[in-house]
């Protein structure tokens, strides 16, 4: 199991900033990601009444969540599916094991599925004799090396195609040494090969769900492989996981967001394949599952839904904010040290996780409103940062250097006369001091600050020194 | 508080900003050129220090609104209040109304101060209509957007219109001009290697221009680049990067108020 280290932050930092390969991968992800939405959102007049539409709906299904999850589970039980209820990860996983175990399964097939990843379902079904088998390429690809997704929908997004090859080599066993595995068709082909007999083979199929639709009873998935499709399709059994948030109340409500999710996420006006799920095979379909189950977590959520931060539950997991945000672009998702990375992450981890073990990540940003600007549910994630950073002072879970030395700012701020008092020859003294280059390389007091960057001089006496001069 | 011109137009409350203050008066001066200029009658009260963002910001709501309320009762009464920077306009604007929002005395209060406080930039073209500007610079220039400014106050065109009034300068623009340099307040302390990591971004997207001057409308950013680009060329490590390449505020270019060292550089 991967453990999360969200509360080694820092140190996470510091060895993603010189872990060459990651850089180069995250350079990609600014440029392609980023330069996609920017085209897709302009060539959509309607665009940012979507948004607006987007962002209504969530609100709307949020402040009824109870009402819509009511209808959602009457109609998936009318099509014959089962709707089970998980508090927490612990019943959650009991609960995909206890399917599982009725079906006498030996092996799962697994959709790309964050729930999945809060729950660590793969380690819980490893751990009691099953195998858990990723067929996202990207999840597939992380599953070989042993490590969490870095990014919400590009899970691996920081590994490079020669590392595929490497976690191929080693782990496919079949694979002759001579065989090229160079060019990523190469690559797609063998993860192809490999994929294709655990499809027919499944005994369960787990798929995340992008949306559940209350008007229907139906899950949504999209996907680019088509991996999701045969997840669900093949094996006797689909579970599909899914969190409180997830349910939308109509066809139409989730066709607006579908319209807005794609476009933010990658760029594309829709993904490869979006398929509706609602209930098990019927008597006249050529295909799908005999028995359709729905696990729904709640892990926490009612308790943000109540809180200051209900906004967050509007996230449909696009990647937008992070893709944008400059902090997450320069450190990569694994330094966050969970499973949701970037702005989102920093969010919704302290939400879930509780406050004391991710302190850090609310305060690791410049607050540049990046993320809001791009949401496509238009979540105020610098707001809610904020209310993190409240929570952080009060209960004295940040560094007490910086509160201290705020505390010790505020004194003077709040002080106009001892301010001006003091701020005069100090400033005249700084000034002075580095009168020769103009800067200073070394302030002992900022070494947050000439660590990296000369601290340019005052110019010497305060502007407020200088008026009064003038008007005397 | 002294009543600096004579004329008749709108009463300014000038809020220099503590940056402003403490690092580089010349902004604060050329700010009330460029206002009075625009005949606008400039105040400078006395009892202000700062904005109160670095408490807001660090979760320190008390100390917060403790300075919030000083700059309301510093400013209220002017027509207007304008500050050389978009961030503390832009915490004035936009949250103080959310740091006061269970005060039922101080809300009206500051959102009519909200209503009336400007970013310099964007206060002369909006609300002044500047539009003959007698600066002159032959120099190729380069804008950086700083977040508040541009996110929060959609300054974005203000600045370009101002310089485009500029006799000889010539405005390029540069790909990273709305990313984040990484200065962030204390950000830029506390997360050091992550600030440096993103300023350096910004410092290599500013070398790909033949500028020879990037301007903005927040000194802390300013500072944070022209910082960087300093010790880039004290260590010598970026070829590229023109040891040419100067940094000031938009408004000692909009002034015409060049005559001080840029940021960062000394006399002579």
């Amino acid at each position: 199991m991967v453990e999360a280290t969200t509360t080694q932050f820092k140190s996470n930092v510091k060895k993603a900033l010189v872990d060459k390969q990651l850089q180069k991968a995250l350079a990609g992800i600014k440029t392609g990601f980023v330069h996609n939405r920017k085209i897709a959102s302009e060539r959509l007049e309607e665009f940012e009444d979507l948004r607006d539409r987007a962002r209504d709906i969530k609100t709307h299904t949020i402040q009824h969540l109870d009402a819509y999850l009511e209808i959602y589970q009457q109609n998936v039980e009318a099509s014959g599916g089962h709707v089970h209820w998980a508090r927490d990860e612990t019943e959650a996983r009991e609960i995909i094991l206890a399917i599982c175990q009725s079906v006498d399964a030996k092996t799962v097939t697994k959709g790309k599925s964050m729930i999945g990843e809060e729950i660590a379902i793969n380690d819980y079904l490893e751990e009691n004799g099953l195998e858990p088998i990723e067929t996202d390429l990207g999840e597939y690809i992380i599953q070989l090396r042993g490590e969490a997704p870095s990014h919400i929908i590009a899970p691996a997004s920081h590994v490079s195609k020669e590392q595929v090859a490497d976690a191929f080599r080693e782990t496919h066993k079949n694979l002759p040494a001579e065989r090229s595995l160079e060019e990523p068709d190469e690559l797609l082909a063998e993860a192809r090969a490999m994929l294709r007999d655990k499809f027919i083979n499944a005994d369960v199929g787990i798929t995340g769900a992008n949306f559940l639709i209350a008007e229907t009873g139906s899950s949504v998935i999209v996907t680019n492989e088509g991996n999701g499709d045969l997840t669900q399709t093949l094996p006797g059994v689909h579970i599909a996981l899914a969190s409180i948030e997830k349910v939308v109340p109509t066809l139409e409500d989730t066709t607006t967001l579908l319209r807005v999710l794609a476009r933010s996420a990658t760029g594309q006006e829709m993904s490869s394949y979006t398929t509706f799920s609602t209930g098990p095979r019927r008597a006249a379909d050529l295909d799908g599952p005999a028995e359709y189950h729905v696990v729904i977590l709640d892990n926490g959520r009612t308790d943000l839904l109540a809180g200051d931060f209900s906004e967050m539950l509007r996230c449909i997991r696009c990647g937008a904010c992070l893709n944008h945000c400059p902090v997450y672009n320069s450190i990569g998702g694994h330094a966050y040290g969970w499973v949701y990375p970037g702005p989102m992450g920093a969010v919704l981890t302290p939400g879930l996780m509780g406050l004391d073990e991710a302190a850090d990540l609310p305060q690791a940003s410049t607050l540049c409103g990046k993320c809001e600007e791009v949401c496509p549910v238009r979540i105020p994630l610098p707001s809610l940062l904020r209310r993190w950073r409240d929570q952080v002072y009060v209960r004295d879970l940040g560094d007490w250097q910086t509160k201290w030395a705020l505390k010790w700012w505020a004194v003077f701020a709040k002080r106009p006369a001892l301010y001006h008092f003091f701020a005069g020859p100090k400033m005249q003294f700084l000034g002075w001091w580095a009168r020769k280059k103009g800067h200073l390389k070394y302030i002992p007091s900022l070494k947050g600050w000439t660590r990296n960057r000369n601290f340019p001089a005052p110019q010497g006496k305060t502007f407020q020194q200088l008026w009064k001069e003038k008007r005397k | 508080m002294t009543v600096a011109s004579p004329n008749s137009g709108p009463k300014v409350g000038l809020f220099v900003t503590c940056l402003v203050d403490l690092m580089r008066p010349s902004i604060g001066f050329a700010a009330i050129k460029l206002l009075e200029d625009a005949g606008c009658q400039i105040e400078v009260p006395e009892s202000q220090t700062c904005c109160g963002q670095p408490a807001y910001n660090s979760g320190d709501r008390q100390n917060a609104k403790d300075i919030a309320r000083l700059v309301v009762d510093a400013f209220e009464d002017y027509d207007y209040v304008v500050a050389p920077s978009g961030s503390c306009a832009g915490m004035i604007k936009e949250h103080y109304p959310k740091l006061f929002a269970d005060d039922l005395e101080m809300t009206p209060r500051v959102y009519n101060l909200a209503q009336k406080t400007h970013e310099l930039t964007s206060f002369l073209i909006d609300v002044m209509n500047t539009q003959d500007l007698t600066a002159k610079l032959e120099q190729k220039i380069t804008y950086h957007d700083s977040c508040a400014g541009l996110r929060e106050l959609g300054v974005k065109a203000q600045p370009r219109q101002l310089l485009a009034q500029v006799e000889g300068a010539e405005l390029q623009e540069y790909e990273g001009a709305e990313t984040c340099c990484g200065f962030g307040g204390t950000f830029c302390v506390k997360y050091s290697d992550i600030s440096d990591h993103m300023v350096k971004q910004s410092v290599e997207s500013l070398a790909e221009t033949d500028a020879e001057l990037v301007l903005g409308g927040d000194l802390g950013c300013l500072m944070n680049i022209q910082g960087k680009l300093s010790r880039l060329q004290d260590e010598g490590k970026e070829t590229n990067l023109k040891a040419t390449l100067k940094v000031r505020h938009v408004a000692e270019v909009l002034a015409g108020m060049i005559d001080t060292p840029p940021i960062g550089e000394a006399d002579g």
